[in-house]
C-alpha cells in the first residue's frame, strides 16, 4: 500500500473515533464552565448507545434510535442534576454510581436479550469526496457526523455569547455573587447538565447506530472519561477541546491501524496518553486555561453551620 | 449539626439521636426500595425473582467452601473502603482507588518475585511495599494539588487510567514482570506466580471454612482507623480538616498536611487490598492486568454506604462480598451476573439519597 492509502485509513478511522468523543465533549465544555463536572458522560454515552439499538430493535428506524439515544442522554443528565442539586449529593459520587448503574443494567439487559444491527445511513458529499487523501475520510460519512458542524458553533453561541450562557459562566465561576444579582446557579447548572446529556447521548448513540452498528457489553469502554480528560486538555476552551478530541481519536486510531501496517506502537502509551496529556495540562499550563473558579464545588446559599 | 457538637451538648445530642434513627429507617425503606427494584427487573426480563435470591444466597452463605469465599472477597473491600472514609473524612475525596489497588498489586508482585526474602518474612515485605507503593502514588495527587490547585477527585480518578495501562506493560514486557515461559509457548501477558512464601496462609481447610489472613488484615485496619479517628488527636484534626477547614486552619490544625497525609493513608490502605488480592486464593497468585477484579470501584461505594465510618464498612463489606461470591452462582437460574452490579449501584443510591434527610432537619 501507498504511504497516501496508509494515511488515508489511519485518517478516516481517526475521524470516526474522534466523532461521538466530539459531541460528548460539546456537551461536556458547556456544563463545565457552568462549574458542573460532570463524571456521568460515561453513563449517558453508554445508556444512550443501548437505548439506541434497543429502540432502532423496536421500531426498525436507526434515526429513531439515534434520537432515543439523545433523549437517554439528557433523562440520564437530568438524573444527575436532581441527585447534585436538588438531593445535594456530591457529584463525583452521584457520576460514579450513575456509571456503575448504567454499565450493570445495560450488560444485563444486553445478555438477556437479543439485539439486532442498525445503521444509520451513509452520505457523501458531491464533489469534496474525490479530493485525495482527505476526501475519503472527511466527506463520506454517517450522516450524524454532519451535525458536528451545526452544534459545535451552537455550543460557542450558547455559552460566549447567549444571555444563558453569561449566566452559567458566572454560575461556574462565582456562584455566591452569580446568586446575588439573581441567578439561579443551580437551576442553571441543572439545565447544562440536561444540555450535556443529551450530547453525550448523541455521541454515544452516534457510536451504536453510526459506527459499530450493534451493542456490545460496555462498547463505550471509558470514552466518557477520555471526554472529561479533552476538556481538561483543553483548558476549558472549545477549540482546543475539540483539538484534543482529535488527538485522541487519532492516537486510538493509531494503535489499532499502525501494527496491521507493519509498525509497533507502544499501545499502553497510547491508551494513557490523554490521561497523561490532561493532567501535564493541569500541571503546566494553568496560566492559560479558563478553569472555572468554583468547578465541582457545590453551591448552597444558606450553607449550615460548618462545625 | 455534626457529632462534634453533638457530643458537647445534652439537648442537640438527643436531637441528633432522633435525626439519626429517621435517617436508619429511611435507610431501611430505601434498601427494600432497591432490592424490589431489583427484583421487577428480574421478573420483568423474564426471570424468577425467587430463585434468583436463592441462588444469591446459597452461593455465598449456602455452605463452607461458600462461606470462604464471601470472606476472600470480604477482605480488599474492606481494605479499600477503610481508606475511603479515611481520606473522605479528611475532605480530600479520592476516588481513584482502582488504580491503587492495581498499583498497589504491582509493587507487591514486583517485590515477591524479586526480593530474596525468607519464607514468611516475604509476605510481610510484599504488604509493605504494596502499602508504600499506592500511598506514594495517591500522594502525587495531593502534590499537583499543593502546586497547582488540581482537583483530587479529578486527579486520582484520571490516574486509575494511567496504572492500569502501567500494569498491562509491567505484564507485557519481558525485562519487566512478564512471566517467563520455557520451551515454545507463548509467555502470556501475567507475572510468574508469587513464590509460596509471599501469599497470605489460610486458618482451616480446603473443603471446610477457611480464613485467609488477609481478612485479618482488614478487619484489624478498620478497627484501627475506628479508634484513631474517635480517640486520637490525629483523628480529631483529620475530622476537623473535612468538617471546616477554616476553623481547622484558624486552631493551629496544619490543613495541608491532614489532606495529604489522609490521601497517602487512603492510597495505602488500597494498595494493601491490591496485594491481598494478589497473594490470597482469590487470584493465581500471577500479576494480571484485570487483576483488581474491579474491587477498587466497589469499595469506594462500600464506604459511601457506610457513610465514611470504618466499623459500618465491616457489615458492608461482608454484603458486597456476599454479592459478589453469590453472583457467580446467578448464571444458573438464567439471570445474569451483571444483576449484582444493577443492586449495589441501586443499594448506594438507595443510601445516599436519605442525605437530604440529614442535611434538612
Amino acid at each position: 500500500m501507498s504511504l497516501a492509502a496508509d494515511l488515508e485509513t489511519v485518517l478516516s478511522s481517526g475521524i470516526r473515533l474522534t466523532a461521538p468523543l466530539a459531541f460528548a465533549a460539546c456537551g461536556e465544555y458547556l456544563a463545565e464552565r457552568g462549574g458542573a463536572l460532570n463524571v456521568s458522560v460515561e453513563a449517558m454515552m453508554l445508556g444512550a448507545a443501548f437505548g439506541s439499538i434497543a429502540v432502532a430493535d423496536v421500531t426498525g428506524s436507526a434515526a429513531t434510535g439515534l434520537l432515543s439515544g439523545v433523549l437517554i442522554g439528557a433523562l440520564i443528565g437530568i438524573v444527575h442534576g436532581l441527585l447534585t442539586y436538588r438531593v445535594h449529593v456530591n457529584t463525583f459520587v452521584a457520576g460514579l454510581v450513575l456509571n456503575a448503574l448504567v454499565l450493570g443494567l445495560t450488560s444485563y439487559l444486553v445478555t438477556i436479550g437479543e439485539l439486532g444491527s442498525h445503521h444509520v445511513a451513509q452520505l457523501s458529499v458531491p464533489g469534496l469526496r474525490d479530493l485525495p487523501v482527505l476526501g475519503g475520510p472527511l466527506f463520506v460519512e454517517r450522516w450524524p457526523v454532519y451535525l458536528l458542524v451545526l452544534i459545535v458553533p451552537l455550543t460557542w453561541w450558547l455559552v460566549e455569547r447567549s444571555r444563558w450562557g453569561l449566566e452559567l459562566r458566572a454560575a461556574g465561576e462565582d456562584p455566591a455573587a452569580a446568586d446575588m444579582t439573581g441567578i439561579r446557579v443551580n437551576l442553571c447548572r441543572g439545565q447544562a447538565l440536561v444540555w450535556c446529556g443529551a450530547l453525550a447521548g448523541l455521541g454515544g448513540a452516534y457510536l451504536a447506530v453510526g459506527e459499530v452498528g450493534s451493542f456490545n457489553q460496555n462498547m463505550t469502554a471509558g470514552r466518557g472519561y477520555l471526554v472529561i480528560a479533552a476538556v481538561i486538555f483543553g483548558g476549558w476552551r472549545l477549540g482546543r477541546t475539540l483539538a484534543g478530541c482529535a488527538l485522541f481519536g487519532l492516537a486510538d486510531a493509531s494503535r489499532l491501524a499502525l501494527p496491521a501496517l507493519g509498525f509497533t506502537v507502544n499501545s499502553q502509551l497510547l491508551v494513557s496518553a490523554p490521561y497523561l496529556l490532561a493532567l501535564v495540562a493541569m500541571l503546566l499550563f494553568t496560566t492559560r486555561h479558563r478553569r472555572p473558579g468554583a468547578l465541582a464545588q457545590p453551591f448552597r446559599r444558606h450553607a449550615p453551620d460548618p462545625g | 449539626m455534626t457529632r462534634l457538637e453533638g457530643g458537647l451538648r445534652g439537648s442537640a445530642g438527643v436531637a441528633y439521636a432522633l435525626q439519626n434513627r429517621a435517617v436508619a429507617g429511611v435507610s431501611a425503606l430505601a434498601v427494600v426500595a432497591a432490592l424490589a427494584l431489583s427484583g421487577m427487573l428480574i421478573a420483568v426480563t423474564g426471570g424468577s425473582p425467587g430463585a434468583a435470591l436463592r441462588a444469591l444466597v446459597q452461593g455465598s452463605l449456602g455452605d463452607a467452601t461458600a462461606v470462604s469465599m464471601t470472606l476472600l472477597y470480604a477482605a480488599p473491600l474492606l481494605l479499600v473502603a477503610v481508606g475511603a472514609c479515611v481520606s473522605a473524612r479528611a475532605g480530600a475525596f479520592n476516588i481513584g482507588q482502582e488504580g491503587q489497588v492495581l498499583i498497589g498489586a504491582l509493587a507487591g508482585a514486583a517485590a515477591g518475585l524479586r526480593l530474596a526474602v525468607p519464607g514468611p518474612l516475604l509476605v510481610v515485605v510484599v504488604l509493605l511495599a504494596a502499602g508504600l507503593a499506592a500511598g506514594a502514588w495517591a500522594s502525587l495527587s495531593s502534590l499537583m494539588h499543593e502546586l497547582r490547585g488540581v482537583d483530587i477527585a479529578v486527579s486520582t480518578l484520571l490516574m486509575t487510567f494511567l496504572a492500569q495501562q502501567i500494569v498491562a506493560y509491567a505484564v507485557t514486557t519481558p525485562w519487566l514482570l512478564q512471566e517467563s515461559r520455557l520451551g515454545a509457548a507463548a509467555a502470556l501477558p501475567q507475572s510468574n506466580k508469587v513464590p509460596a512464601g509471599g501469599l497470605l496462609g489460610s486458618f482451616g481447610d480446603y473443603p471446610g471454612l477457611q480464613v485467609n489472613a488477609g481478612l485479618l488484615v482488614g478487619l484489624t485496619a478498620a478497627v484501627l482507623m475506628a479508634v484513631a479517628l474517635r480517640h486520637t488527636r490525629w483523628g480529631f484534626r483529620l475530622t476537623m480538616t473535612g468538617l471546616n477547614p477554616a476553623a481547622a486552619r484558624h486552631a493551629g490544625v496544619p490543613v495541608g498536611r491532614m489532606g495529604g497525609m489522609a490521601l497517602a493513608v487512603s492510597g495505602a490502605l488500597a494498595g494493601v487490598a491490591g496485594a491481598v488480592l494478589l497473594t490470597s486464593p482469590l487470584s493465581t497468585n500471577r500479576l494480571q492486568p484485570g487483576g483488581s477484579l474491579g474491587l477498587g470501584w466497589d469499595g469506594l461505594l462500600v464506604a459511601l454506604i457506610a457513610r465514611n465510618r470504618p466499623l459500618l464498612t465491616i457489615p458492608v463489606a461482608a454484603l458486597f462480598a456476599m454479592l459478589r461470591s453469590g453472583g457467580g452462582f446467578l448464571a444458573a437460574t438464567g439471570v445474569p451476573s451483571y444483576l449484582v452490579d444493577v443492586v449495589k449501584a441501586l443499594l448506594t443510591l438507595a443510601f445516599v439519597a436519605p442525605a437530604l434527610l440529614r442535611r434538612a432537619a
